[in-house]
Order: structure tokens, then C-alpha cells, then sequence
């Protein structure tokens, strides 16, 4: 063999493995399994990064943090708090932060890492989102990935209560409100959580096993089952030159994609202790002990439960009293609604989207954003809607920084959250349209040189080339948007599953979504669309 | 100590320590200098010319709002009773003479004619109005003397509500805000507390005590005095600077590395 | 499978360098420049030799730094305690300096690496089909039923429907077993400790919150006054406090509009519950200009002088108001429960409100 033998301890060790349980098939197969290269490929290892850095940073704040709510006196090393009667749970996280070499750095990179998490599943959803990677036969993987982000959000709200510290507990405050407000068996759900009366003695040891055992848990097992799914069914990729619906290409995972994802790795983890060492998050012991006769002004939640915030915010004061029962809308809704709407609009857009455009292909070329106008923009109204209620999830910070009324805020949101959406989407379908134009014009005209050319008879004109080749194929990637076809057959009968009102709906919706149809070249007479080819190269190359 | 609160009542000494503030300034907070304390005294030893002078100040330059024999008028709020503690809380630290009529005064920096002798002029005229708080003494608010951890109890039941945590300030309704303790004097705080400037409830001395003040003050100086040891305290307002900077700095910072590891260098063929 | 296995199996002269794969760092393979063969495999560009050599100086060098950084995190672990803010905030950023430095001299040594060393690659794979064949499939079916039929379950409903039966009280369990997670609700979100009635007719005396004294009326006299206030004996009890904590707010008498329980202040001196009827966040925000309560969680707007009525935001009722009166030493205390549930609106809590109304109440 050309490459030299395989140095002995490694084979003595890999032929133990493979008389034991065959692995050199397996590995045979998979050790050059192809990888496509591109940026936004690798958003998703962020939150796989982050999750195992929460994991290691996670066990190490669990061999000294105690989740009990029993009352102690403060005697540890933060003066400022020296003799205050505070709960265990508190007092063991002031003393990770000040009695236990590396200990704050763990609890800020455990903290980050959170934020990173959620924050990495947020942009890798997007990126598959708005390429329509979840489209057959990648639905099970999404779902997967929406149930991984609902999850992700429940283990940080858990672990975000688990200081009791005063912020920590105004989030545990309003969960509790939120949950004793829910119909029926609001009062018994939170009877239940809390052990009794809020906030009893026992929710920290409850959120505790669920954020260390429960959630982390099943948060593992299908991560796995994601990443399975993603090795058999195989990366998409975007188009370019070579690339089929048949094919991948890009790099082998050994040596080259193992070697970039080891290094991505170690980026998010440096990424996370560079934020840990430079960035104070949490600062607990300035916050105080819990007490629910206390708040402070600007108590928010992370990031994530950003929008939460927000739609309690704006929601006006809505309540329901009958026979002699309550339903407090101004609660239930905002507590509900935009968390349904996103959660089970993602769940249900792989498969809203195969019934609207009859597709049922399977696809592995990623779209470009641009060639599918109306999912792209139903993204970004989405992210409106979702950014509105997170931006009034900040309203007070914003008025105290910007001085304007906190009311005005309020306002502000309780009309953008409607129109904002509104407007993203005519003005994404506008640009994504305005950029399949381009596109055309670029591959139809060629982009311009830069040189200026006089013509015999006195004119001037720009020279245009071509688009460099793999620039032109990833742009004649596009693929059109298929429909159903609505013709109805000879007798005027529409075909089956296009009768009946719901039928005509998707027949026109079908229509819709195919959008209008630019060509991936555009052609005019006036100009040459390729300029001779001799005097093109002496004047570029 | 006295020579030096002795050197305080020279007329430079406010400009010195301006000075020496305004050098400190850009990222060490500094305890600018108290404010001053001879108003008290002043009262005390019943200086009548201090109120005569007082009196000539005010109606040049506060009684277009709050009238002439300082009874109110629709622009400005009566300031008989209001004690010499309001005064110094609202002259010394420019918020009046208010700059023009909106949701609130802010803290701004002073007037020229502003110095601590008039200051104590104007406050011992109002205080001969109607009484009212006086200014405490250095001793009253001196952060040393007070318990810090029994000042962060009250602290936290009575103040943060309105000025977050670590008195970073909050939003009020109506374009109103209650601001950032961070310039605030301990004679300032003592003094907002005890009068109530704007829209800041009143808490008298009696309910909560001059010794509980001070232990308020010295929970409020040291926590704003306190280095962050987990590096940048990002504002210290809390999740919304957080999680920017996870968005910014952390996404922003992956998806640049990504960009990095998967760029082609575009091959010369 | 991809194209370049084949590479592997090309025979070629013994050559000392490595096609596949990249050896290990530190193997002297790389110091060959003068090597010219190359094994042209489809899809695989070698470096040229030079940006190769000049990846593995790099490289090396970022390893180096990692591996002083390694050694300068345990030196920091070792050299700086904690133990205050200070000395925390200094092993805090030397820990953390020296982690970030070692993983971020890793990760570029590993990218320079993989950039400059290893070969490009543009390798193709093919895709087959998800589904399986109608072969493969059909059979699978045939093999379920058959060995359904051979189970017996399909021609024996008997023990199919106890088999279904026998399981249905089984997956109930878990649930039966957490009932025993709380108490049931009963009427406790209606009292709090206020009540008199807990104490045998004991009035409670409103302390202040953070220093336990009791609140002599004569004291709180100041208009614009405002305490946050908590009963005696239960300054600690979180649970009381989660319903029983007050603001205390002193009104000028004239000030004080129908909403608001006269009977229930004292010298302008009124109580309302701290505990917003929205989600339980204590509102405790006060404006004595505009006698403005404001909950900073979700900016719910009370009017102090008018029974706390709701007049901006998310929450439906106002604070309740609790009736307080002084005892015979002049101290506040509690005369009565608030007559309504306080904090957030629960399914059977009605509209305890036009209850008290209709009694003949007021709130």
C-alpha cells in the first residue's frame, strides 16, 4: 500500500473492535462520507457545541450546588450580604461564584452556553427554514429540531429559576401566575409544581431533577436521533457546478470535515469562555435573595423568553367571569398564543407546504432564499412577529435608555406586532423577486467589467462578462416552485383533491405560492449578452 | 477630619473637587464630593443674612415658577414647607433651575452661580418659609459608619423596584424615569428620601430611621462602587444587555469562524 | 462509494507522502517538499508545498501557545484564590483568559491546518433513494403478517382485548402516582394571614419589610409616603408573603376618590395589596405625583387614590385593598382579610368582587 502500513497499536486496537462488533463495515462505508462545505452549514454545531459545554460545565456546578429551599444566614465571602437569611439553593450558588476557584467562570460559561444554545437552534432553524432543507425527506429530522428548541426553552427556564436569587425568582413568580391561570386546572397545576402554596419548599429540588435529569435527558436522546438522521439521510447542499439531487460533494469527513468540526467545536467552546472571562452575566449576588414581597425594576427574562415578556406586555387587560368561573384571557393568551403559533407553525410547515404545492420529490439541493418568495417572506414575518414581542419584552429598558413613555411602547407594539409582520412580508416578496430579476440579468447579460468601449460608430458601452462558472451554476440552480395543476379536464371538472371549497382553496393557494415566475436568464436585444469572446479576454484577463 | 471639612466650606473647594472629579471620569466612579453641609449649620446658628441673600436668589432666579413669596404657581410646585433638604437635593445636583417644562428635571451640570454658599442661602430662605427636612449632617450619611448587609434589606424592599439592583435606574410612566443612583451624593440620596423630589415617594425619618438611611446609603455607594469580578458589567441592567451580547458577540463570532473555515480560496485555474 | 478510495488502493512507488489522510503532528513527513510526485486523484488538490509548509509552522505555533496556556490555567488555578470580589474577578479573568487563549490557539492551529495543510477536496458521493425498494417493502409486509398470524393476535380477540385491557390501568399509574406532588388548592388562595380570624381575633400588626418594626400611624405622616409593609411574626415566611406583602401609601385625605374603602385607611393612610392581579409580580412601583402603583413586570398601572382601579396594562381588577386601623399602643394593624383573593386570577375565583359587592361590601 501506498500509504504505509496502519501503525500497530492503532490496528491492534481497531482489529479488537472489529472482531468484536464488525465496526470496519461500518467505518469503510462511513470514513469518507462526503460533507458540502458551506458557512451556514455549521450554525447548527453551534447548539450541539453548546450543549455539550453545558453538560461538562453543567456537572461541575452540580457537585456543590444544593437545591434547598430552607432558610440559612449568609455567611460566606460577599460582605454586602454577610448575616442575611436567604435559601440554601442561593447561598450555594453565591458560594460557587465566590468560594470555589473557577467557579464563576463555570456558572458564566454555563450561562452562555445557555444563551448559545438556544441562540445556535434559532439561526440553524432559520438557515434550514429559509434553504427549505426540511422538505422531504427531512420532515422527521425538523420535527425533531422544533421539539429540541421547545425543550431547550423549558430546560433554561428551569435552570434559570435554580439560583433563587430576586431576578430568578420574579421569572418563577410569573410562571406561577401564568400556570394557576389556566382553565380548568390552573389552581391544581400549580398546587401540584410548587407543593402547595407558592413558593413552598420544594420547587427548587422539582426544577432541579427536571433541569439535570428529565430534560437534559431527552434533550440528549434526540440529539442523537437528529444527528442519525442527518448522517443516513445525508447533508443537503446548495446548488452549484456538479451538484445533483443525486449526488454531495464537498469534503471527506476523515480527515478534512472531522478536523473543521473538532475546530468548530473548540471555537464555540472558546467563543463561550472568551464571553465567561470578558462579559459578567447573571451577577446573582447583586440581586439579592428571593422574596416574593420584592422586584427590581428592569427584571427580565433571557433572551429566549424574551417574547413571552413582550406579549404579556402588550396584551390589554382582557378577563372573562362566568358562572361564577374565571378566565383570565390577558394572561392565557399572551402566555399561549404566540408560543403556539410558532411552535406548531414550524412543526406544520414542511407539511403545509407539500399539500399546497402537491410536491411530494425528495429534495437535497437547498433553495436559495430568493427562489421561493413566499416562504421566505412568511419567515421573516415570522421573525417580525417574534421580534416585536421580544423587543416590548425590553420596552422598559428601552424607555428608561431612550426616554420615551413606557406607554408609547406599549402602544408601539400592540399595533407593529400586527402590521410589522404584515409588512415584512410585501417587502421580502418584493426583494426576493427584485433578486431572481437580478439574477437573470447577471446570466443573461454577464456582470459588468469595469471596462468602457468605444464602438466604431462612436458609442460607449460597458463591457459585460460572464458570471464566473460556479457563480452562474449556483444561480441556474433555481428550481421553480411546483403547483398543483388547477386546469379542470375536459368537462370542466376540476381534478380530485381541488374540489370542494377547501380544494379550491389550495387550488388558488397552490397557484399563489408558485409566485410569478421570472426565467433564470433574461434576454434583450439591445445589448450583446456575452461580449465577443477575443476582445472580452484581452481586456480582462 | 475637621481641617478638612473645613477646607469643604472654602468657596474652591466645590470647583476643586469638580475638578478632580471630571479627571476621575471614563471609568472609575468616584464618590464626587458631598454635598455641602453648612445649610444646617447655618439654620442652626440662625444666620439671617443667609436668608436675606437666600430670598434676593430665589426671586431671581426660582419665583417665575414657584411665585414670588415661593406659594407656587401652575409651574412649579409651593416650596413652603419643603425644607432646606429639597433645596440642596435639587439645586446641587441641577436639577433646578429646571432648563424647560417636560416629564421630568433631569440631573444636569451646574450653573456657574451655583455654589454651595448659595445653595445654602437659597435653602436656608425655603427652610425659613415653613420648615421642612433639613440637610443632614456628614456624619448622618457617611456610607463608613452604616451596615451594609441591613441596608441592602431595605434597599431591596423600598428602593430597587424603581431603581433596579444596583440603582442603574428605570422606566416610570409617562416619559418619566427613576434615574441612576450612580452621581447621587449620600447627602443627595438622604435628602431625596427624605423629601421626595418629583415623583419618588416621601420616606420620613421616622419610619425609616436615620441610622437605617445610612445603612442604605453605604449598601447603595458600595454596590456602585463595586468592581464586576465576571468581567464587563454589561450596564448591569440585567438579561436584555446579555442577551445581545449573545446575539452580537457570540452568533456574530461563530458564524465569522464559519465563514472562515469553509471559505474557498478562489483557485487560479 | 467516493471516488478517491480508489486513490488508496493505486499502486505508486513508495512515495513518503501521504495522499490520504495527514499524519500526525510531529511526524516528519512534511519536511519533503522536493517530492513531486503527485497521485492525481479526482477531486483531491494537493497544497502546494510551500503554503503546506507554512501551514504547519502556523499550526505549530498555535499549538504552542495552547500548550503555555494549559500550563498558565493551572498556574492561575494554583497562584490565585478567591474569596471576595477582587481576588475573584482576578482568578476569574486569569482562568478564564488562559482557557479562552488555549482553546482559540487549538481551534486556529486546527483550521490552518485543515486550510493549508490538508489537501482540497472535491469529492462526489452518490444519493440513493430513502424508500426502499416495492420489493423490500412488500416482503416486510408479508413477513409482519405472517408473523402476526403466527402470534396468534389476529385470530384470537380474546387475548387481544384483555392484552389492551390489562394495560390500561398500568399506564395510569404513574400518573395516580403523583398525586402526592401537593395538596389540593381548597379555598387557601382566598385567606391570608391578615385575617384575624387565623389568630383568634389577634389583629396583626404591619411591620416594616427589611427591619421588622411596627408602624406607629402617628410616624407615617409625610403625604407621598410609601412603605413596603409584611405581617408581624411572618417577616420571613415566604409563602404568607406571597400574598399578605403591602404597599402602604400615605394620600392627603381630600385626595382620596370613591374607589378607595375610607373606612379601610386611616388618616390617609391606605393599604393595598403588593401582589399585581395580573401574574403575582409584586407591583411596587409608587409615583407620589400622579399617586401612580406600577408593576414593573408587565407595566400593569393602578391608581392609588381611586380603590388602585387598573388604568394601563395587562391586569383586569385592581390591587385589593386591606382594611387597617390602629391598636390601642397607635400602631397599624390588620382589621379584616382583603376581601377578595389577592395576586394572580385563578378558574375558581369568579368574580369574588361583585360577590362582596352584592353582600353589601365594598373593595
Amino acid at each position: 500500500m501506498s500509504t504505509g502500513p496502519v501503525p500497530k497499536p492503532i490496528a491492534g486496537t481497531s482489529s479488537f473492535i472489529d472482531d468484536r462488533i464488525g465496526a470496519g463495515n461500518f467505518l469503510k462505508r462511513n470514513l469518507r462520507k462526503i460533507f458540502p462545505d458551506h458557512w451556514s452549514f455549521l450554525l447548527g454545531e453551534i447548539a450541539l457545541y453548546s450543549f455539550i459545554i453545558l453538560l461538562l460545565t453543567g456537572t461541575f456546578l452540580t457537585f456543590w450546588y444544593k437545591p434547598g429551599m430552607n432558610h440559612v444566614v449568609y455567611d460566606g465571602s460577599y460582605e454586602p450580604l454577610k448575616g442575611i437569611l436567604m435559601s440554601e439553593a442561593y447561598a450555594s450558588s453565591l458560594n460557587i461564584s465566590f468560594d470555589v476557584r473557577g467557579g464563576l467562570l463555570m456558572r458564566q460559561m454555563h450561562h452562555w452556553a445557555a444563551l448559545l444554545f438556544i441562540a445556535g437552534m434559532m439561526v440553524h432553524m432559520l438557515r434550514v427554514f429559509f434553504t427549505g432543507a426540511y422538505r422531504k425527506p427531512r420532515e422527521l429530522n425538523w420535527i425533531i429540531g422544533v421539539l429540541l428548541l421547545t425543550l431547550a426553552l423549558a430546560e433554561g427556564l428551569t435552570g434559570y429559576s435554580l439560583p433563587d436569587d430576586l431576578l430568578s425568582g420574579a421569572g418563577l413568580r410569573i410562571t406561577q401566575g401564568v400556570a394557576i391561570s389556566l382553565p380548568l386546572v390552573g389552581t391544581y397545576v400549580s398546587f401540584f409544581l410548587f407543593g402547595g402554596e407558592y413558593p413552598g419548599e420544594d420547587v427548587m429540588a422539582r426544577f432541579y431533577s427536571l433541569h439535570i435529569l428529565l430534560i437534559p435527558g431527552i434533550l440528549l436522546a434526540l440529539i442523537s436521533a437528529h444527528m442519525i438522521l442527518m448522517w443516513v439521510q445525508k447533508h443537503t447542499q446548495m446548488p452549484g457546478k456538479g451538484r445533483t439531487n443525486k449526488n454531495v460533494v464537498g469534503a471527506p469527513f476523515y480527515p478534512a470535515f472531522m478536523a473543521k468540526a473538532g475546530a468548530y467545536f473548540l471555537f464555540t467552546f472558546a467563543v463561550i469562555a472568551g464571553l465567561a472571562t470578558f462579559a459578567q452575566i447573571n451577577p446573582i449576588w447583586a440581586f439579592g435573595p428571593y422574596t416574593p414581597a420584592d422586584i427590581s425594576a428592569g427584571s427580565q427574562p433571557d433572551f429566549y423568553m424574551g417574547f413571552l415578556e413582550g406579549s404579556l406586555r402588550i396584551m390589554p387587560a382582557w378577563e372573562i367571569n362566568v358562572l361564577g368561573y374565571t378566565l383570565p384571557l390577558s394572561v392565557i393568551i399572551p402566555a399561549l398564543v404566540p408560543m403556539g403559533i410558532i411552535m406548531t407553525g414550524l412543526a406544520l410547515y414542511p407539511f403545509l407546504e407539500q399539500w399546497v404545492t402537491g410536491d411530494r420529490r425528495e429534495h437535497h439541493i437547498a433553495d436559495r432564499p430568493r427562489n421561493n418568495p413566499h416562504r421566505t417572506a412568511i419567515g421573516m414575518s415570522a421573525i417580525t412577529f417574534y421580534g416585536v414581542l421580544w423587543l416590548l419584552g425590553a420596552n422598559d429598558e428601552l424607555s428608561a435608555f431612550f426616554h420615551i413613555s413606557l406607554y408609547t411602547t406599549t402602544w408601539f407594539g400592540r399595533i407593529a406586532v400586527f402590521l410589522g409582520p404584515a409588512l415584512a412580508y410585501a417587502i421580502t416578496y418584493r426583494m426576493c423577486l427584485g433578486l431572481q430579476r437580478n439574477d437573470a440579468a447577471i446570466l443573461g447579460h454577464g456582470v459588468e467589467s469595469g471596462v468602457i468601449k468605444r464602438l466604431p460608430h462612436g458609442e460607449f458601452i460597458e463591457v459585460h462578462v460572464p458570471p464566473a462558472d460556479d457563480i452562474a451554476a449556483h444561480m441556474r440552480g433555481k428550481e421553480a416552485i411546483p403547483t398543483i395543476a388547477a386546469a379542470p379536464d375536459g368537462e370542466g371538472i376540476p381534478p380530485k383533491g381541488l374540489r370542494g371549497p377547501i380544494g379550491r382553496l389550495r387550488a388558488k393557494m397552490s397557484e399563489t405560492y408558485g409566485g410569478e415566475k421570472i426565467p433564470i436568464e433574461e434576454h434583450h436585444e439591445e445589448h450583446p449578452a456575452i461580449s465577443p469572446a477575443d476582445d472580452d479576454k484581452s481586456l480582462t484577463r | 477630619m475637621n481641617r478638612i471639612t473645613a477646607g469643604r466650606r472654602h468657596p474652591l473647594a466645590r470647583y476643586a473637587v469638580l475638578l478632580f472629579a471630571l479627571t476621575l471620569l471614563g471609568g472609575v466612579y468616584t464618590l464626587t464630593a458631598p454635598g455641602n453641609q453648612s445649610a444646617d449649620a447655618a439654620i442652626a446658628s440662625g444666620k439671617v443674612d443667609d436668608v436675606a441673600e437666600g430670598k434676593k436668589l430665589f426671586e431671581k432666579t426660582c419665583s417665575s415658577c414657584h411665585g414670588p413669596q415661593a406659594q407656587g404657581t401652575e409651574n412649579g410646585p409651593t416650596l413652603v414647607g419643603v425644607g432646606a433638604a429639597a433645596v440642596d437635593f435639587q439645586v446641587s445636583s441641577g436639577r433646578m433651575p429646571a432648563a424647560n417644562p417636560g416629564a421630568q428635571a433631569p440631573r444636569k451640570p451646574l450653573a456657574p452661580w451655583v455654589t454651595p454658599k448659595r445653595i445654602d442661602q437659597l435653602a436656608a430662605y425655603v427652610q425659613s418659609l415653613g420648615g421642612g427636612p433639613t440637610v443632614p449632617s456628614k456624619e448622618q450619611v457617611d456610607p463608613a459608619l452604616g451596615n451594609e448587609a441591613k441596608g441592602g434589606e431595605l434597599f431591596r424592599a423600598n428602593c430597587i423596584s424603581c431603581h433596579n439592583w444596583v440603582g442603574a435606574g428605570g422606566a416610570l410612566t409617562e416619559g418619566k424615569y427613576a434615574p441612576n443612583l450612580n452621581e447621587a451624593s449620600p447627602t443627595q440620596i438622604y435628602a431625596a428620601m427624605v423629601t421626595g423630589p418629583q415623583a419618588m415617594p416621601v420616606f420620613n425619618d421616622s419610619i425609616i430611621t436615620p441610622e437605617q438611611k445610612r445603612d442604605m446609603i453605604a449598601y447603595i455607594v458600595g454596590v456602585r462602587e463595586q468592581k464586576d469580578p465576571g468581567g464587563f458589567g454589561l450596564g448591569r441592567i440585567g438579561p436584555v444587555t446579555e442577551g445581545l451580547v449573545a446575539w452580537i458577540v457570540g452568533i456574530g463570532g461563530m458564524a465569522l469562524a464559519a465563514i472562515w473555515i469553509t471559505a474557498k480560496r478562489r483557485q487560479a485555474k | 462509494m467516493t471516488d478517491n478510495t480508489n486513490g488508496t488502493e493505486q499502486p505508486d512507488e513508495r512515495v513518503p507522502k501521504r495522499v490520504i489522510g495527514t499524519p500526525p503532528p510531529g511526524t516528519p513527513m512534511l519536511g519533503e517538499e522536493e517530492s513531486t510526485e503527485v497521485l492525481k486523484v479526482p477531486g483531491v488538490s494537493l497544497q502546494d508545498p510551500r503554503t503546506a509548509k507554512k501551514g504547519e509552522r502556523l499550526a505549530a505555533l498555535c499549538f504552542t501557545v495552547t500548550f503555555l496556556a494549559g500550563i498558565g490555567f493551572i498556574a492561575s488555578y494554583v497562584a490565585f484564590q478567591v474569596g471576595d470580589l477582587d481576588s475573584t474577578g482576578v482568578s476569574n479573568l486569569a482562568l478564564g483568559g488562559t482557557l479562552t487563549l488555549a482553546l482559540l490557539g487549538l481551534a486556529v492551529g486546527i483550521v490552518v491546518w485543515v486550510r493549508m495543510v490538508m489537501p482540497k477536496y472535491n469529492l462526489v458521493q452518490e444519493r440513493h433513494a430513502m424508500a426502499s425498494d416495492e420489493e423490500v417493502r412488500s416482503e416486510v409486509g408479508e413477513t409482519f403478517m405472517q408473523g402476526a398470524q403466527e402470534s396468534g393476535i389476529t385470530k384470537r380477540p380474546l387475548l387481544r382485548r384483555t392484552l389492551l385491557l390489562a394495560t390500561a390501568p398500568l399506564g395510569l399509574a404513574p400518573l395516580v402516582l403523583l398525586k402526592d406532588l401537593g395538596p389540593l388548592p381548597e379555598t387557601k388562595l382566598r385567606h391570608t394571614v391578615w385575617d384575624p380570624k387565623q389568630h383568634g381575633g389577634k389583629e396583626l400588626r404591619l411591620v416594616v419589610e427589611g427591619s421588622g418594626q411596627p408602624i406607629r400611624a402617628a410616624d407615617f405622616n409625610s403625604p407621598g409616603g410609601l412603605l413596603s409593609v409584611v405581617p408581624e411574626g411572618y417577616e420571613h415566611d415566604l409563602n404568607a408573603l406571597s400574598k399578605a406583602t403591602l404597599i402602604l401609601i400615605n394620600l392627603r385625605p381630600e385626595e382620596i376618590k370613591s374607589g378607595t374603602n375610607k373606612n379601610w385607611t386611616h388618616n390617609g393612610i391606605v393599604a393595598y395589596s403588593k401582589i399585581c392581579t395580573h401574574v403575582g409580580c409584586p407591583a411596587a412601583l409608587y409615583e407620589q405625583s400622579t399617586h401612580h402603583i406600577l408593576c414593573p413586570c408587565h407595566q400593569s398601572t393602578f391608581d392609588a387614590t381611586d380603590g388602585a382601579r387598573v388604568i394601563f396594562g395587562p391586569a383586569a381588577r385592581p390591587l385589593p385593598q386591606l382594611p387597617i386601623g390602629v391598636d390601642g399602643q397607635g400602631y397599624l394593624v390588620a382589621k379584616g382579610d382583603f376581601p377578595v383573593p389577592v395576586g394572580p386570577s385563578f378558574w375558581e375565583r369568579g368574580d369574588a368582587e361583585a360577590e362582596v359587592r352584592e353582600k353589601g361590601g365594598q373593595v
